[in-house]
């Protein structure tokens, strides 16, 4: 639904640029180890932002991930410290990424209750549920099994690349080819249009808000069998590093238009950037403020093609039609 | 006799090349009520605004109690005494009603504490000048409709306006908040300002207006002393103009019943008891003043509105139609009235807009097949001259008579039986109106049935095999094409009983 891919192709730019510098003054950054590092560091925000993507070019927000983070990964610790199979088990802390993502889901799109307002007391509920519950207290001495996920801490990147290269690919072509895609499209950019044109809108936020909460679910177990505890206190403020990779990537914070390829560019490109600037020598203090200046950039282009759409509209309302008596 | 009040003389007022009014007259004395009337379109909120300064006239002459009005602006009209208190009252709602009406009288230091009481007893007073009994305290949003009318006169005599304008100030009252509102009128006018009211209700303008005042296609007709003339003398002069142009109308055989509806009210009442039937090949127009109920009829249809009684017959078999899903399946099509905000989606690309409803169809095992979905808005851009250079421009790049195309040509894409179209011409220019109007004539004869919602009379006379017209929510009665004509669907949108035995209620 983009008009050009102007947006993919200046983050793209930046990335390269980032990349040819390092390339000349710190060849080291593109050691396997430390790549790997940042490939495995960044997995669960790009799966959380593909879900990220699909609710906000519904023209919704979900700022409550970071807490479910944490939820999704407390839980998975329970469940294979209580000796269910790690397939299981998984498969649980998905589940209940998706409960909660569907009560957000349901409260946003049949009790009409914005999901700013939503999300936000999701936020804040489970997170202070999750320190009543485990008295913030880590989850330890964790079953011989959960670590990798079974596999062998060599073959364990390689998995996740498998498992994260199918999502992005599946969210990639569905948001392009399946009629669902184009539901939540039409829906993002005027719901009511949408609604009148037969696509039952609501089922639409419901299920986008689901998906985003298993996404976080997954997002959650891949990250914590890297460690042999898991803290009660996991994914603070990654709601706001998924909101920035999805919009950095060019997707309208108003809904409507974006893409997945640019929320995949976003991350990489947010993602890249602070160990860059420890390999340049540069104080890592400066990260959030370079990821703000970012940020910024690419909001205040989406400013510049707000305006050329108002002014759009406003020659629409200067026209006859709209001043007949 | 002094000056008038208000004079206007010989304003002009074009719109990009579209003339709205033509060099009109009008003069309101102190103590008057001068009513102005015409059809939607007349002119009548173009003159309004070239008054209260929305608007500046290309030419001609605004005096005020003799003076002539060089450069006009809103704030500088209500300095003059001049207030307009519209259809919908404009109160800030989540304040009371002494700060409403402090607002626009109270002006002066930012930071000079407010007089609270001095405020209230201020409010009641002018409240009570205005004929309402009214707690200042009171928020704004909670006032009923003749309430919140109420604040918006005492606003206005507060800031000391002699001349009043009423745009349709009794829309949405009823018949005893009418009653308590012409009695402020009446007392306004004791007090010797001039009231300038407009309605479509003539029944009221005969009640209340001592001069009327007629336009039609932005020129003024006449002004007649209210008791010189009757009803029927009054919608002659608000219709009387030749059809304006040829309808690419054509006589097609007419099939079974479509659609039909039996009784059929909406719950919240905007639709009352609607018995209509369109056949395949048929055009049924649906004339009706603005706010008549005939947009909240079609929304019925489509599933928009819940019905809340009655049953509606699609090919004769009963169907449930709880929401636009239900609608599409059962093969209604609905292309609404305001197509940027509802009939296309405007950050989408032409094909994708053209196959928003018909996505199943168009998909193979569960996706979308992009080659047939480009084959079917190739179709379409053809079939109805889309002019665009790519199938895969957005929306927002057409003109508006392409994106009504755009819009219709979703409906065409599920190749309905039933096709509701909401002002489907207005606001596009005459090219694109006369290609629509031919595209209309395509689809009944490829066996659409088509209910036409228009305002435009010649429009509903030129292409309608019959005519539904609408007041108040229901259908004041149906006239056959030959039989039709503006004076009687005037007559009959104006709420009056139909008078020649022609205009006789069917079904």
């Amino acid at each position: 639904m983009r008009r050009s891919f102007s947006r993919e192709l200046s983050v793209a730019g930046a990335i390269a640029g980032l990349f040819l510098l390092l390339a000349i003054r710190a060849p080291g950054y593109f050691g396997s180890e430390n790549l790997a590092d940042i490939f495995m560091t960044n997995v669960p925000v790009l799966l959380i932002a593909l879900g990220m993507t699909l609710v906000i070019l519904t023209g919704q927000i979900d700022i409550s991930v970071g807490s479910m983070f944490a939820v999704c990964s407390v839980a998975a610790g329970v469940f294979a410290k209580a000796g269910l199979p790690m397939p299981v088990a998984g498969a649980a802390a998905c589940l209940t990424g998706a409960f909660f993502g569907a009560l957000n889901g349901g409260l946003v799109a049949y009790a009409r209750v914005p999901s700013i307002v939503v999300t936000l007391a999701a936020m804040v509920a489970l997170r202070d549920g999750l320190r009543w519950a485990t008295q913030g207290a880590w989850i330890e001495d964790l079953p011989r099994g959960f670590q990798w996920l079974g596999f062998s801490q060599r073959s364990f990147p390689a998995a996740s690349f498998l498992i994260a290269s199918v999502l992005t690919i599946a969210a990639l072509w569905g948001l392009r080819h399946l009629p669902a895609g184009r539901a939540v499209y039409a829906t993002g950019s005027n719901e009511e249009a949408a609604r009148l044109a037969g696509i039952n809108t609501r089922v639409c936020v419901f299920s986008v808000f689901t998906l985003m909460g298993a996404l976080t679910g997954l997002a959650a177990l891949l990250n914590s069998v890297r460690f042999n505890q898991i803290p009660s206190n996991a994914g603070l403020g990654l709601e706001m590093k998924v909101i920035a990779a999805v919009v950095v990537g060019g997707t309208a914070i108003t809904g409507g238009t974006g893409s997945i390829m640019g929320t995949l560019l976003g991350v990489i490109l947010l993602g890249v950037i602070g160990p860059a600037l420890t390999f340049l020598g540069i104080n890592a203090y400066w990260e959030k403020a370079l990821q703000g200046a970012i940020i910024l950039a690419a909001i205040a282009a989406d400013g510049a093609r707000a305006r050329v759409a108002l002014r759009g509209l406003r020659r629409y309302a200067s026209s006859p039609a709209s001043t007949r008596a | 006799m002094a000056a008038p009040l208000l004079e206007a003389r010989k304003i002009h007022k074009s719109f990009a090349g579209v003339r709205a009014l033509q060099g009109v007259n009008f003069d309101l004395r102190a103590g008057e009520v001068h009513a102005l009337v015409g059809e939607n379109g007349a002119g009548k909120s173009t003159l309004i605004k070239t008054i209260t300064g929305a608007l500046t006239a290309d030419s001609g002459i605004v005096r005020v109690a003799g003076r002539e009005i060089a450069h006009n602006n809103p704030g500088f009209a209500r300095s003059l005494g001049i207030a307009a208190i519209y259809q919908q009252p404009s109160l800030f709602p989540h304040l009371t009603v002494a700060e409403n009406i402090a607002w626009t009288l109270e002006r002066g230091n930012m930071w000079r504490p407010v007089a609270w009481r001095e405020r209230h007893r201020r409010a009641a007073e002018l409240i009570d000048r205005a004929g309402g009994s009214i707690d200042p305290a009171r928020l704004a949003g909670s006032l009923s409709m003749p309430e919140q009318q109420i604040v918006e006169i005492a606003k206005a005599i507060g800031a000391g306006a002699r001349i009043l304008i009423m745009d349709e100030p009794t829309a949405s009252l009823s018949d005893t908040e009418v009653e308590s509102l012409f009695q402020v009128i009446a007392s306004l006018r004791a007090q010797g300002s001039g009231v300038v009211y407009i309605s479509h209700r003539l029944n009221e303008i005969f009640a209340i207006a001592d001069r009327i005042t007629v336009l039609r296609d932005g020129e003024s007709i006449g002004t007649k002393n209210a008791k010189e003339i009757d009803s029927a003398g009054l919608i002659e002069m608000m219709a009387g103009r030749p059809l304006a142009s040829v309808f690419p109308k054509r006589e097609l055989p007419i099939g079974e019943v479509a659609l039909e509806l039996r009784n059929v009210s909406s719950r919240g009442g905007g639709v009352r008891d609607i018995s209509l039937s369109v056949r395949a090949g048929e055009i049924l127009g649906l004339a009706g003043l603005v706010g008549s109920g005939r947009t909240e009829l079609a929304e019925t249809i489509f599933g928009l509105r819940a019905a809340g009684s009655g049953e509606i017959l699609v090919q004769k078999k009963p169907v449930r139609i709880a929401s636009p899903v239900d609608a599409i399946a059962a093969g209604i099509g609905y292309v609404p009235e305001d197509r940027r905000r509802h009939g296309v989606v405007l950050d989408m690309p032409i094909a994708a807009n053209t196959s928003l409803a018909s996505l199943p169809a168009i998909s193979r095992r569960g996706w979308i097949d992009r080659t047939a979905e480009r084959a079917l808005a190739d179709r379409y851009v053809t079939q109805l001259r889309i002019k665009t250079p790519s199938v895969y421009a957005d929306c927002s790049t057409l003109s508006g008579g392409n994106q009504q195309k755009v819009a219709l040509a979703r409906w065409l894409a599920i190749a309905p039986k039933i096709l509701i179209l909401d002002e489907p011409t207005q606001g596009i220019d005459v090219g694109a109106k006369a290609e629509i109007h031919r595209l209309m004539g395509d689809l009944a004869e490829r066996g659409i049935a088509i209910m036409m919602i228009s305002s435009e009379l010649p429009e509903i006379l030129g292409m309608s095999d019959r005519i539904a017209v609408m007041n108040s929510g229901s259908v004041s009665g149906i006239l056959a094409r030959a039989e039709a004509t503006q004076q009687k669907i005037l007559t009959l949108a104006l709420g009056h009983k139909p008078t020649g035995p022609s205009a006789r209620i069917r079904e």
